[in-house]
């Protein structure tokens, strides 16, 4: 059985489609990366199934069951943990702090936390607004493993860091993935993305329109269906030539 | 048709757009692509006179624009859409490319109504003519975006973001008009991220990554410059 399990998932917001008929397995243990451009519907995906958004239709069941309608907060008990684009710390606490409200049981503690993202040991108690952007990061990363979720959903690790920061993260990153959680990450940096997840779902308009093991995709497959251009070479071909 | 020099843009500290220039001869049909935060919507902002560049210089049909506001820019002929379209929820279709053809207009006061019509026209909405514009869906709104920019009779048209959020087929049904408006004579620069629209238009591409050009020539090279793709994509390597 697998750990999450989406189907024809469809999320509107107002007048706009974001996600269209959408459907996504990871395994248990699995690390899954979406890629897509802007706008493709990947954060709105990963909203969804962390509950922030109600889906117009379709269905997002998790570690055995149906929890399309179960809440955001509730969704946290049974083991999704979403870190959100942009972070959202609570500013006016200290890294520890921000770990702390966040704690379910298990093996994440504060401890751990400040273990696998050693950037956060010398700042354990300054306040979130006095950190970089890295730092606020690897908080809001921290904070999320502290509920001790089953599925890691991340988005848009990297966006706005140094490169030197993101890999510092991603070093972080694969000590959290090699204690068995399930991640799906949104992740800009293609070759970054291949590296580090077993599978990978390219996103184009709201639509999942490549999906394989990241160690059978070639870059070039990829990059067409990032940009949609097999769509464009097929009405080429039927038209006759391109214009 | 439309020349910018030298174009330089902050927002504080961030640098949105770093020495940009580019010319855009009449007739042209050119896309601007780029990875999120490249500048292209400021650099759009600029050439439709919505934002002051720091410097560098902007001219249009052989007049410096530079210090033209966007109102008088349209009433030159430079129409523009918007990313996210605001039409007057109160007023009637009509009634929305009436305001564009009447304010924005180069013609005067007599001929506007008829303007309003030919832009509805050529744009497929003249059945909706007297819908309010809060009753439409996302493709009409984007549809009237372009009518309101046609309504005003512009000889350049500046598209941003025009097919995105779209279905497959809004967006045939979106890209076979602005087709046909530049086989009609239109010089376009168009921004988009459904690169596989722009394509079906662009002659020319144009590739913006952090604030600078990093690519421009025909849209097949430009889209497999390993430049370009390292922009979108990160380091092959």
């Amino acid at each position: 059985m697998s750990l999450l399990e989406v189907q024809d998932l469809d999320v509107r917001h107002g007048l706009l489609q974001a996600v269209r008929g959408v459907s996504l397995r990871l395994e248990q243990g699995e690390t899954h990366a979406l890629v897509g451009a802007n706008g493709a519907g990947k954060s709105t995906l990963l909203r969804t199934i962390a509950g922030a958004h109600r889906p117009a239709s379709g269905q997002v069941r998790f570690d055995g069951r149906e929890v399309t309608h179960v809440p955001a907060h509730r969704r946290v008990s049974l083991g999704i943990g979403l870190v959100p684009e942009g972070r959202h710390l609570f500013l006016s606490l200290s890294v520890e702090e921000n770990l702390r409200v966040a704690a379910r049981p298990g093996y994440w503690t504060v401890e751990k936390v400040l273990e696998a993202f050693p950037l956060l040991a010398a700042r354990r108690h300054s306040r979130a607004v006095n950190l970089s952007g890295g730092e606020r990061q690897a908080t809001a990363i921290g904070r999320t493993l502290m509920t001790n979720p089953k599925l890691l959903l991340l988005d848009e690790v990297s966006l706005g860091l140094a490169p030197v920061t993101v890999e510092d993260l991603y070093r972080s990153l694969r000590q959290v993935i090699g204690q068995g959680t399930t991640v799906l990450l949104v992740e800009q940096d293609l070759g970054r993305a291949m590296a580090v997840a077993q599978r990978v779902s390219c996103m184009l308009e709201g639509r999942i329109v490549l999906e394989g093991r990241s160690d059978e995709l070639t870059r070039e497959q990829v990059t067409e269906a990032y940009f949609g251009l097999g769509r464009l070479a097929a009405e080429a071909a039927s038209t006759g030539g391109v214009e | 048709m439309l020349v910018a020099r030298g174009l330089n843009k902050r927002f504080g500290a961030l640098r949105v757009l770093e020495d940009v220039t580019i010319e855009i001869p009449v007739s042209a049909a050119v896309g601007i692509v780029g990875p999120n935060g490249a500048g292209k919507t400021t650099l759009l902002d600029i050439l439709a006179g919505a934002t002051r560049p720091d410097s560098g210089a902007v001219t249009f049909a052989g007049r410096e624009v530079t210090r033209l506001r966007a109102a008088a820019r349209c009433r030159l002929g430079v129409g523009r859409t918007h990313q996210i379209p605001r039409p007057f929820t109160g007023m009637t279709v009509f009634e929305n490319a009436l305001v564009a053809a009447a304010m924005g207009g180069r013609r005067r006061a007599g001929p506007s109504r008829q303007s309003a019509l030919d832009a509805l026209e050529r744009t497929q909405m003249l059945s909706l003519a007297n819908r309010r514009a809060d009753t439409l869906g996302l493709l009409d709104r984007k549809r009237l975006e372009l009518a309101r920019a046609l309504a005003t009779d512009p000889s350049l048209l500046l598209l941003d973001e025009i097919a995105g959020g779209l279905t497959e087929p809004e967006t045939d049904q979106l890209v076979g008009q602005i087709r046909e408006l530049h086989s009609a004579g239109l010089t376009i620069v168009w921004i988009e991220h459904v690169v596989h629209a722009l394509l079906r238009v662009a002659e020319r591409l144009i590739c913006l990554s952090g604030g600078a050009i990093i690519a421009d020539g025909d849209p097949q090279s430009v889209m497999t410059d390993p430049v370009v793709m390292d922009a979108y994509l990160g380091s092959a390597a």
